[in-house]
């Protein structure tokens, strides 16, 4: 599988279509995001996964940013499975990537991956690698919904107690980009304090998702406290296709709640 | 455009988190937590989350500084060193050497804590060793 990618990305920097490659690579022993501008070096290259499939995800869209807001006029390519691909899509909806300068390079997860995540599309539009696989339901979301509310509550506040503050969730989200975050602002947030309060930090950092979250679950494996994140925004994900037929990074379409955009 | 993620060990505390620092240019422009590292796992404190932060603070110390008549004086390491050991011995020989304790530092390496309390212990004569890392 690593093959078709390493192939097709040496045909894209050798063409000069792109000045460099956002992948993953194993060095000392360690897999973690490279910026691929020699051939030479695809040799190396990861797709992430280690002992099992995609346990070994990096939020590349994320670090793709900081790379196109230093060089706005480059073509830069980038590895994506499915859930990089809609990260990509929603950050040029929300105005931060421009499209024509990101080349994808797509990747499909295997059905023990998408089991795992409960992916509902475990597939990049256009994979170079790999075999589009079956979605899978959100069925941790529906195990939750059927508890009473009130049992629900307590559910989530008992896991939101374990919350150290650490921000991993905020700091890996690939779609995390605002110079000014909502968790820090002090009109929202009970700042320098600790524990966070609960559950006003989770669930601000939930409404915040609304339109934004990607489902990749990254947010949940930085986790120290091991919450179960990824169920919470997969509600807020299912919330937004409810109301208003929306899936966040499906394409570039611009999401309802981006509101001066839309007017 | 000159992209490294360099791995290294976190130097907040004893743990050892080992996270990547994006480099783009020569400048550090984030943190990120090493996956495949058994230690931490892919996860971060907040502290290690910022580690890129300070290491271009424009308040970071560049040389040692002396209190003199109620300010701080920037002085050379040698004046420093001096001064710090004179100030030891004439303590220890005056009040005895458990008069004095000594904080090492996470952000130090093994080696350097391990002469560090050989000094403490051997040198000057006393248990009273302590390090920053106890959260
Ligand atoms: S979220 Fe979907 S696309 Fe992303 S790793 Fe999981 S299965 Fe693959
Ligand atoms: S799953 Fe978590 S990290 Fe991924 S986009 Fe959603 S909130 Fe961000
Ligand atoms: S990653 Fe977990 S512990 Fe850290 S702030 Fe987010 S919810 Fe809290």
């Amino acid at each position: 599988m690593i093959e078709q990618v390493q192939q097709k990305v040496r045909e894209l920097l050798e063409a000069g279509t792109i000045q460099g490659f956002l992948g993953l690579r194993e060095q000392n022993g360690h897999i973690g995001p490279y910026l691929f501008q020699d051939p030479e070096d695809l040799e190396g290259m990861s797709l992430g996964d280690r002992e099992r499939p995609g346990d070994t995800r990096y939020p590349l869209s994320k670090l793709l940013l900081t790379l196109a807001r230093n060089y706005p006029q480059a073509s830069l390519g980038i590895l994506v499975r499915g859930c990089d691909e809609r990260a990509v899509n929603a950050l040029v909806a929300w105005n931060q990537l421009d499209q024509d300068k990101v080349v994808p390079v797509g990747l499909a997860c295997p059905q023990e991956l998408a089991e795992e995540c409960e992916c509902e599309r475990p597939y990049p539009e256009d994979p170079v690698a790999g075999k589009k696989t079956e979605p899978v339901a959100f069925a941790s979301v529906a195990r939750l919904q059927e508890l009473e509310p009130s049992e629900r509550m307590r559910y989530w506040l008992r896991e939101f107690d374990k919350c150290v503050k650490c921000y991993g969730c905020r700091d890996i989200c690939p779609v995390c980009f605002c110079r000014e975050c909502s968790l820090e602002d002090q009109h929202l947030i009970r700042t320098h304090n600790l524990p966070p309060e609960n559950p006003v930090f989770h669930l601000t950092r939930a409404v915040h998702m609304a339109g934004r979250c990607i489902d990749c679950g990254l947010c949940e494996q930085a986790c120290p406290a091991e919450i179960p994140l990824r169920i919470l925004y997969k509600k807020v994900g299912q919330i937004m296709e409810e109301e208003f037929s929306y899936h966040s990074g499906e394409t570039t379409q611009k999401s309802p709640l981006q509101i001066a955009d839309n007017q | 455009m000159e992209y490294k993620n360099i791995l290294t060990t976190c130097t907040y505390c004893g743990c050892g988190c080992n996270f990547y620092l994006e480099n783009l240019d020569g400048s550090l422009t984030g943190t990120i937590p090493c996956k495949t590292s058994p230690v931490n796992e892919g996860k971060l404190c907040i502290k290690g989350w910022n580690a890129h932060e300070f290491v271009q603070s424009d308040q970071r110390l560049t040389s040692p500084l002396i209190r003199r008549e109620g300010k701080l004086v920037p002085v050379s390491w040698e004046e420093a060193l001096d001064y710090t050991a004179s100030e030891l011995s004439s303590i220890r020989s005056e009040h005895g050497p458990d008069s004095l304790a000594f904080l090492a530092s996470a952000k130090a390496t093994n080696e350097e804590n391990f002469l560090f309390q050989k000094f403490v212990r051997a040198g000057v004569g006393t248990n009273n060793i302590d390090h920053c890392a106890r959260l």
